[in-house]
């Protein structure tokens, strides 16, 4: 009688010991992109919440536009309703500027700041404080099918220049046969056409404003970036292209209809993963092209966890924030999924680990993103940050407009000349609206 | 003669209306197909019919990952939720302009109409800011009134209209029989607009399932209904159409059955009054 009394008193006391710890437990709210990293990353969170039985962890997962939609309404209104954001190398110097964000001070000891990749690390401080912490990052470069360059006779080199891309392409061109040269990204939108061909300006020279920020499409560099292009897809470039993002470019490769595709670094683990892609083993790498100007088309974004300025839960936030991007994260995944599947571009140490520098794409990868600089993203001086975009809150807008007219030059509905025209009109016009000019 | 060329105008017009039928139901279909489908498949260029390899692995992917009961309790919640409290304000809003009109009534419904025009973008922040402060983030009270707003003018329109299809003389001869105006609007004006009160109620009911500008924004885990559900498996970057096949089947499944058995009744409304 009296150990069953003893029983229930425990199961009583271990009942209401649960209860209370279950009460003061602190909920963070994570708002996350919806890619195979950050999928990843939220399956893996029961490790965190096992560390810290003291935390619990609620998801948001939206597709990216629907999420920077609603983070950014969060964060402007101070609604209050995350605690940790994932948003891009876009956002964090806005952002940052605005006080929305928290400086990332006080991480853990082993955090090793110094150990992010510098060009990651500039795109997400200010004043030289960090406001977000990368989660993976990711730049562009050339993926080419190997046997198609055989075929034509050519030799990929590790650091092709824009001529002989344009060369390759052409040569690999078999219309009859659906196989077009070179893939690349038409569809109009400033994540879309216009991430690229603002990283392929930057090798041509060309530059959004001025130091006095006046649009500078009238420029004879932009003239040349939008010429090459729009001649290199007509003659060398998919039917529709003017409608293809990627995805479009992805499923394209990944048939066997491309023989070059310049697009994210990301991209590597699909096309090169034998049971989505029919040329898997065929895939080869390059960075992104130049034109002998000391600066190289490819891009440099990192999705980045940051904590609103807001949240009343920093000190839980920052320790998820740590876990989620530290060295410790990335063993976790190798050791569960291999290191194929370790989120990218964000640690030095990574790339310096043996096991890491046997997958394919790795060297690669480093070399793309170091090969970037969001500081100085082109041969003359800006006065903005960001590679293939430019970090400033009216961009999004103007850029897709842009985007419009040379979706429009490539569907052949108006001549470069004319695109460009109506690019720096509708930019001037924007600036000045926006108050930018000196 | 004129037998055969009736029959031929009927065997061609249920032909053309089976091929229009088709074409429009085609993208849920292939929907529900690719659902079905490896992801390797889903963005094959030159995609089988049903020629594949069957696989349930994206539903139990999309099952493992996501809460689907909670995210469909919300939907329903809302979406009968904001259809209840409509009809509620619509129903004497309806009769009122219907059987009571004044000079204004024309102009009442025209901006009560207009305000559908508006994108929802421009109201985005102050109801964003009015939500904060009365602390119905992430509720399902506060998206069940936006809803109701949202919808209010198509549902005071299409009672409006069903009302205005009931002859008068029937309310007057009510009247002269003593009915007040509660027995008048119960006894004999529901019983007649009841196709009309169903249709209208089946119809918002779908609006408010389907509807993604205010549920994603205003919800964020509490509260998500299935859209939210939806807009997770969705990605720019990636191969997740499969998965979000399967996710987008789960959503659209539910309405899918609703209109499937209520097709009579929203028929018969939609169309009523249209033959007089």
């Amino acid at each position: 009688m009296r150990m069953q009394k003893n029983v229930i008193a425990l199961t009583v006391a271990a009942m209401a010991a649960s209860v209370s710890l279950a009460a003061s437990a602190e909920t963070l709210t994570i708002a996350t992109v919806n890619n195979g990293d950050m999928v990843r990353m939220q399956k893996l969170s029961g490790e965190f919440t096992k560390a810290n039985p003291d935390i619990d962890l609620e998801w948001v997962t939206l597709e990216e536009n629907a999420l920077r939609q609603k983070v950014t309404t969060d964060i402007a209104t101070k609604g209050g309703q995350f605690d940790i954001m994932t948003i891009g190398t876009y956002e964090v110097p806005i952002w940052a500027k605005q006080g929305w964000l928290l400086e990332l001070d006080g991480l853990p000891d082993d955090y090793d700041t110094d150990d992010i990749l510098p060009g990651i690390r500039g795109g997400l401080s200010m004043d030289d404080k960090l406001f977000a912490a990368p989660f993976y990052g990711e730049s562009s470069m050339v993926m080419y099918r190997k046997d198609l360059m055989e075929k034509a006779g050519m030799e990929m080199p590790e650091d092709p220049t824009w001529e002989f891309i344009g060369k390759a392409a052409r040569a690999m061109t078999d219309k009859d046969a659906g196989t077009y040269g070179v893939c690349l990204r038409g569809k109009a939108g400033w994540g879309e056409n216009m991430a690229f061909l603002t990283a392929t300006a930057n090798s041509f020279g060309a530059r959004w404003f001025d130091m006095d920020w006046k649009a500078q499409f009238d420029t004879q560099q932009w003239a040349d970036t939008l010429n090459f292009y729009v001649d290199l897809m007509n003659d060398a470039g998919p039917p529709g292209a003017s409608s293809n993002g990627f995805n479009e470019n992805l499923t394209l490769f990944q048939n066997g209809q491309c023989g070059m595709w310049i697009d994210a670094t990301v991209a590597a683990s699909f096309v090169t993963n034998p049971d989505d892609s029919k040329v898997a083993d065929q895939v080869g790498f390059a960075l992104a092209p130049d034109n002998g100007l000391g600066k190289r088309g490819n891009w440099l974004w990192a999705w980045s966890l940051a904590i609103p300025a807001g949240t009343e839960k920093a000190e839980s936030a920052k320790k998820f924030v740590a876990w989620a991007t530290s060295k410790q994260y990335l063993e976790l995944v190798a050791s569960n999924e291999g290191w194929a599947n370790v989120p990218p571009g964000t640690r030095k140490s990574l790339y310096e680990n043996p096991e890491y520098q046997k997958v394919p794409f790795a060297a690669m990868t480093l070399k793309s993103i170091e090969a970037a600089d969001p500081t100085n993203p082109t041969v003359d001086e800006v006065p903005y940050v960001g590679v293939q975009f430019v970090a400033i809150p009216e961009f999004q807008g103007i850029a897709t407009s842009v985007g419009q007219q040379f979706a429009a030059a490539l569907a052949g509905q108006v001549s470069v000349e004319d695109a460009l025209k109506s690019a720096q009109a509708l930019t001037t016009r924007a600036m000045s609206k926006a108050g930018y000019p000196k | 003669m004129a037998r055969q060329v009736t029959l031929n105008r009927r065997l061609i017009n249920t032909g053309v209306a089976w091929a229009f039928g088709i074409l429009i139901f085609f993208p849920i279909f292939w929907t529900i197909l690719t659902s079905f489908k490896t992801e390797a498949e889903a963005i094959s260029l030159s995609p089988s019919l049903f020629d594949f390899d069957w696989t349930l692995e994206n539903y139990q992917e999309v099952n493992s990952r996501s809460n689907y009961p909670r995210y469909f309790m919300n939907s329903v919640i809302i979406a009968v939720g904001s259809t209840l409290l409509g009809l509620i304000i619509a129903v004497p809003a309806a009769w009122s302009m219907a059987f009571v009109p004044s000079k204004k009534t024309r102009g009442i419904l025209l901006w009560m109409l207009s305000t559908k025009m508006l994108p929802p973008v421009g109201v985005l922040i102050p109801i964003y800011l009015i939500f904060r402060d009365w602390g119905m983030l992430d509720s399902r009270t506060g998206l069940v009134i936006v809803l109701t707003m949202v919808n209010l003018p198509i549902i005071v329109w299409m009672l409006f209209t069903y009302f205005r299809e009931i002859p008068g003389e029937i309310l007057e001869a009510a009247r002269m029989d003593g009915a007040g105006l509660k027995s008048e609007i119960l006894y004999v004006l529901t019983p007649m607009a009841l196709p009309g009160i169903a249709s209208t109620l089946l119809l918002n009911v779908i609006l408010a399932w389907n509807e993604a500008f205010w549920t994603l924004v205003l919800t964020t885990t509490k509260a998500a209904p299935l859209t939210q559900f939806i807009a997770s498996y969705s990605s720019p970057e990636g191969l997740f159409y499969a998965k979000l096949s399967a996710a987008s089947t789960m959503a659209i499944a539910p309405v899918l059955i609703l209109g499937w058995f209520s097709q009579k009744q929203l028929v018969r409304g939609l169309t009523f009054g249209a033959v007089k």
